[in-house]
């Protein structure tokens, strides 16, 4: 009987510590380039991610290929001479809410966040601090952030024809609604 | 103590299965398996003169202008073929992402000409693999130049011909992409009874990257039933060879050809000029892609 009982709280508290992840297949991601030529945006559908709301981590991964332009052409060579997206199919985010310990997230509401991490694009990995606002609702949790990138740090080389069309730094919109894993 | 050990067990378990620390590690468990389309096999819907595997994607006009001049070996008077100059021109449009059309003009037998593509499977690895790309090509071309006895009875069919391909290509790395062509071509009408109303031959084509945005290309089509001891005007089999050279929304091809005609039934059926004696037609093609539908 004892037993049993040990064994029931173990499972529950280890329930309960999975409940601490939310996960999504679906998360959201842009980038906007604004110059005075031309303005080009990208969207992709089909991000995935995890937070771990007991410890702050959370990641994420693209596929680039996922990224869909309004010009096909654009996609192709965004894919093939941009990204080289068969040499690096994807890309990742790997960090942690800073801010966990001030926020009482058992509560719903919207909290603001920062998190710090590692962008992984092309292989090459940079350490990137991402405001955001984190959304606690009776389903599960939203998040919001926006920051901006520089091609160049990632080795995506712009030829000099095209360099006024493509913004020195690209914005990046992150909206992610998460379910319980 | 038993029952204590298989406890001991369970709670072990339970907290492994939680105790995933790297969340990376988890997110990946957890992915549904994707597949992984081959993309731009080829730069251009044309690999030299013929088709590539490619397709116009859906809502796309490439508007192409095609020249080939004259032989090289016209010499100096003729600016070494420059100064003739044949032109085809064709609108191309993408239905489907597995459909494109086109129609065109060429100067070539005063020839208009109307094809569709399409997609039936596509090169990919990751959850469902499949080695190559194949598309089915199928056209017509209608020859409108005066007929050349006009008091026997002439058909307007007599005028048409028509080009079946199945293009089968592999992206075989990066820099390196290789085709197939299967071709048949039926001519309703032929200059006398010794020449073959239908052609078969197999196609060989390739583009090896040179740099992100400049490949070179080869092309050569092998005709099967082809003998010109019978034939009443002798042709050989067109090999071409260029250069593609993209610039943001433009794809230029440099060729050096030994046919003159840009539709298939001209320079597969129809190539009357060799490379070894110096027959070659120096041409580009000029590739405009806008965006009708977003």
């Amino acid at each position: 009987m004892k037993r049993s009982f040990v064994l029931i709280i173990f499972t529950v508290l280890a329930l309960s510590v999975s409940a601490q992840k939310y996960m999504t297949k679906n998360g959201f991601i842009s980038f906007f380039s604004h110059t005075p030529m031309e303005d080009i945006t990208a969207d992709n559908n089909q991000v995935a991610g995890i937070v771990d709301i007991s410890t702050g981590e959370l990641v994420f991964q693209v596929l680039i290929k996922s990224f869909h332009f309004e010009r096909a052409l654009m996609e192709e060579h965004f894919n093939e001479n941009y990204m080289e997206s068969e040499k690096y199919p994807k890309s990742s985010f790997k960090g942690k809410i800073t801010n966990l310990a001030s926020l009482d997230l058992k509560k719903a509401g919207t909290y603001d966040v920062v998190a710090e991490g590692q962008l992984t694009i092309r292989d090459v990995t940079k350490p990137v601090t991402v405001k955001g606002t984190l959304e606690v609702t009776a389903t599960g949790l939203n998040t919001n952030a926006k920051f901006k990138i520089v091609p160049e740090d990632y080795n995506i080389a712009i030829p000099g024809v095209v360099r006024d069309k493509i913004a020195k730094d690209l914005e990046v919109t992150v909206i992610m609604k998460y379910s319980p894993m | 103590m038993k029952k204590t050990f298989v406890t001991f067990l369970l709670v072990l378990l339970t907290v492994s299965l939680v105790a995933q620390d790297d969340l990376m590690d988890l997110l990946n468990e957890n992915a549904a398996p994707e597949t992984n389309f081959t993309t731009a096999t080829f730069k251009s819907t044309r690999i030299m003169n013929g088709h590539s595997v490619e397709r116009m994607p859906p809502g796309q006009l490439d508007f192409r202008i095609s020249h080939r001049f004259g032989t090289v070996n016209s010499g100096a008077y003729e600016f070494f073929g420059l100064d003739q100059a044949n032109i085809h021109f064709s609108l191309e449009y993408g239905i489907f992402d597995w459909m494109m059309i086109g129609i065109g003009r060429g100067t070539y037998e005063k020839t208009y000409d109307a094809f569709t593509k399409l997609t039936l499977l596509r090169q990919s690895s990751g959850a469902r693999v499949m080695p190559v790309t194949v598309s089915f090509f199928t056209s017509a071309a209608l020859r409108t130049t005066k007929w050349p006895d006009p008091d026997r009875t002439n058909y307007f069919s007599s005028r048409l011909a028509y080009t079946s391909q199945v293009l089968i290509a592999r992206k075989i790395s990066q820099g390196l992409s290789l085709q197939l062509t299967p071709t048949y071509v039926h001519r309703n009408l032929v200059a006398t009874e010794l020449d073959p109303n239908d052609l078969w031959a197999m196609g060989a084509g390739g583009r090896l990257k040179l740099s992100k945005r400049i490949s070179l290309n080869a092309e050569y089509f092998y005709l099967v039933n082809a003998d010109n001891t019978y034939m009443s005007n002798p042709v050989y089999n067109p090999l071409s060879v260029g250069v593609d050279i993209e610039t943001g929304g433009h794809v230029f091809q440099l060729i050096l050809t030994n046919s003159l005609a840009m539709i298939e039934k001209g320079f597969i059926g129809e190539t009357t000029g060799r490379w070894l004696n110096g027959d070659i037609h120096i041409g580009f093609n000029i590739s405009r892609v806008f965006t009708l539908k977003k």
